[in-house]
């Protein structure tokens, strides 16, 4: 068969089927979106991960005179103990930078950081520790400085920002795979619905086939124009669920991220791999689905 | 006996065949051995449930032999592989009782479409559907739909479509069961032309009287099995 006919048969069916095409597009179209917002979750995810792991550090407070463990029994940390473990972590490979933080700039640190509440203005300079601000080259290695440092004379404490953020991302994680795992289920129904858009589109189209097998069509040229009429289908849905994803990430950027403005989000990068991943499983899902009802509804 | 002109080779050849359809105990046909040559010109006769679809279905390969083997066109159909079936087919123009038509395609696209989906050319097709209307009688109704034409036009649509691409056996099953008289003997005219023009053809019906105007090969099956064999037959057993 011609392309040309093969084209003109696939644009008669969709026509003549155009309800149920209809319903093939939205459907398709809107359960890539829910997936594509499954995978951009996944990237948002990365996005404030790396942002965060990239600001955050593992902090060691050195004793000071209101320290009340057990290792600051011999009094405020000396000179001569935070030249020591000064030494002592810039010697271990996993530290990649490090810096002493005194007990002014631990200050104005603090002011900043709470800048206009009462808290600011209750604190004096001599309640704030003097500490190390370590930034690891692989932030899951803590323990590492954990076990060198927690105990040790004159350090009060060491305190990883991760296990705080940790529990942060948990939670993000899990609204991730429960919206990926929408996006699956709605890719699936998709799936079911083409396979019984097609069976219809088989059954009222049974004359024309018939014509085809009896003239001597072979079973691959009978089942072209609806396998090409599905995923014409799945290709305008993907369009659209495109287009939807680039106007959510356009809301964000335009709307949310002003509001939001101690994180980042994911990047229109992210929208077009996300979108091209969508077009692969919609292409695959609409084949193989259709592939496995013509076999079973167009026999030769 | 063959008309002629013909070679003598088989096109059409039945050897011992039986077929039994699931869950049934009689058998659909039985022992069937025949042989039908180049160019001739064959009916086939017997009451309803005698064979007469199974017999055609089996030359098309829609269903297989339960034994004896079964060769058209010089194929052996019990080897013929799923995918080497429409090859088959495309040498085997088919004409049914109901026409078989496509309703929402004209009569020129009707017959076109067994080109288009051999892979025909345009140009070859503009060449190829005139030619075969015109051997029907229906140029001047090429643009016409089928519902606006009366039965005998539609069969003649139907024969055209079955034969635009030549052939080498056409099969007719009751092409004449839904026509008047008159529109039968039009039919049949035009199937005797395109066999005298080349094309074995077999004919399955009840019209007693075309079989008994027409003179030619007749086999009459009943219960499945060949009763009757006959050169210059007529439609009912004449003794």
């Amino acid at each position: 068969m011609r392309a040309k006919f093969v084209m003109s048969e696939v644009r008669i069916g969709l026509r003549r089927n155009v309800t149920m095409t209809f319903a093939v597009m939205i459907t398709v179209a809107i359960s890539l979106t829910v997936l594509g917002i499954g995978l951009l979750a996944n990237s948002q995810v990365r996005v404030m991960k790396d942002y965060w792991y990239d600001k955050i550090q593992v902090s060691i407070f050195l004793c000071d005179p209101l320290s009340s463990s057990a290792s600051c029994a011999g009094g405020p940390v000396t000179q001569a103990q935070i030249n020591q473990i000064q030494s002592d972590i810039q010697a271990l490979p996993v530290v990649q930078t490090v810096y002493f933080e005194n007990q002014a700039q631990a200050y104005a640190h603090f002011q900043d950081q709470f800048k206009g509440s009462a808290i600011a203005q209750n604190v004096t300079q001599d309640q704030l520790p003097q500490s190390f601000r370590i930034k690891l080259k692989d932030p899951t290695k803590f323990a590492v400085i954990q076990s060198a440092f927690a105990g040790r004379p004159g350090v009060d404490s060491v305190q990883d920002e991760h296990t705080i953020l940790d529990k942060f991302f948990k939670l993000l994680g899990v609204l991730r795979d429960g919206a990926l795992l929408i996006g699956i289920a709605s890719v699936l129904t998709a799936a079911l619905l083409i396979s019984n858009t097609l069976r219809l589109a088989a059954f009222s189209r049974r004359r024309e086939t018939g014509v085809m097998r009896l003239v001597g069509a072979s079973s691959f040229s009978i089942q072209l124009p609806f396998l090409l009429e599905g995923i014409v289908s799945t290709l305008i849905g993907w369009g659209v669920s495109t287009g939807l994803l680039a106007g959510f990430k356009y809301l964000i950027d335009t709307k949310v991220a002003p509001l939001l403005s101690f994180t980042r989000f994911f990047t229109w990068g992210d929208v077009w791999s996300a979108s091209a991943l969508l077009l692969l499983t919609g292409f695959i899902v609409s084949s193989a689905s259709s592939v496995l009802t013509l076999r079973r509804h167009l026999k030769v | 006996m063959a008309p002629q002109g013909c070679t003598g080779a088989p096109v059409i050849r039945f050897e011992n065949v039986s077929k039994i359809y699931p869950k049934q105990e009689r058998p659909a046909l039985e022992g069937v051995d025949l042989e039908i040559v180049k160019g001739e010109f064959v009916f086939l006769v017997g009451l309803s449930g005698s064979g007469k679809s199974t017999f055609l279905r089996l030359i098309l390969k829609e269903e297989t032999p339960t034994t004896g083997s079964i060769v058209v066109a010089g194929k052996d159909l019990n080897s013929l592989s799923a995918h080497k079936i429409p090859e088959l087919r495309r040498q085997v123009g088919t004409v049914f009782q109901d026409f078989r038509l496509l309703p929402n395609k004209t009569v020129a696209e009707n017959v076109a479409f067994t080109l288009h989906v051999l892979g025909y050319s345009q140009k070859e097709i503009n060449r190829e559907v005139p030619d075969a209307l015109e051997l029907v009688g229906l140029e001047e109704k090429a643009d016409r739909r089928p519902s606006e034409l009366a039965g005998g036009e539609q069969q003649r649509v139907a024969i055209a479509r079955a034969y635009v691409s030549r052939p080498a056996i056409l099969i007719a099953d009751e092409p004449t069961g839904n026509l008047d008289p008159a529109n039968s003997v039009g039919i049949m005219k035009l199937l005797d032309r395109i066999n005298r023009e080349g094309t074995t053809v077999l004919m399955a019906t009840h019209d007693s009287t075309i079989v008994d105007q027409m003179r030619k090969r007749v086999i009459e099956l009943e219960g499945g099995h060949v009763i009757r064999d006959q050169v210059r037959g007529v439609y009912g057993y004449s003794g």
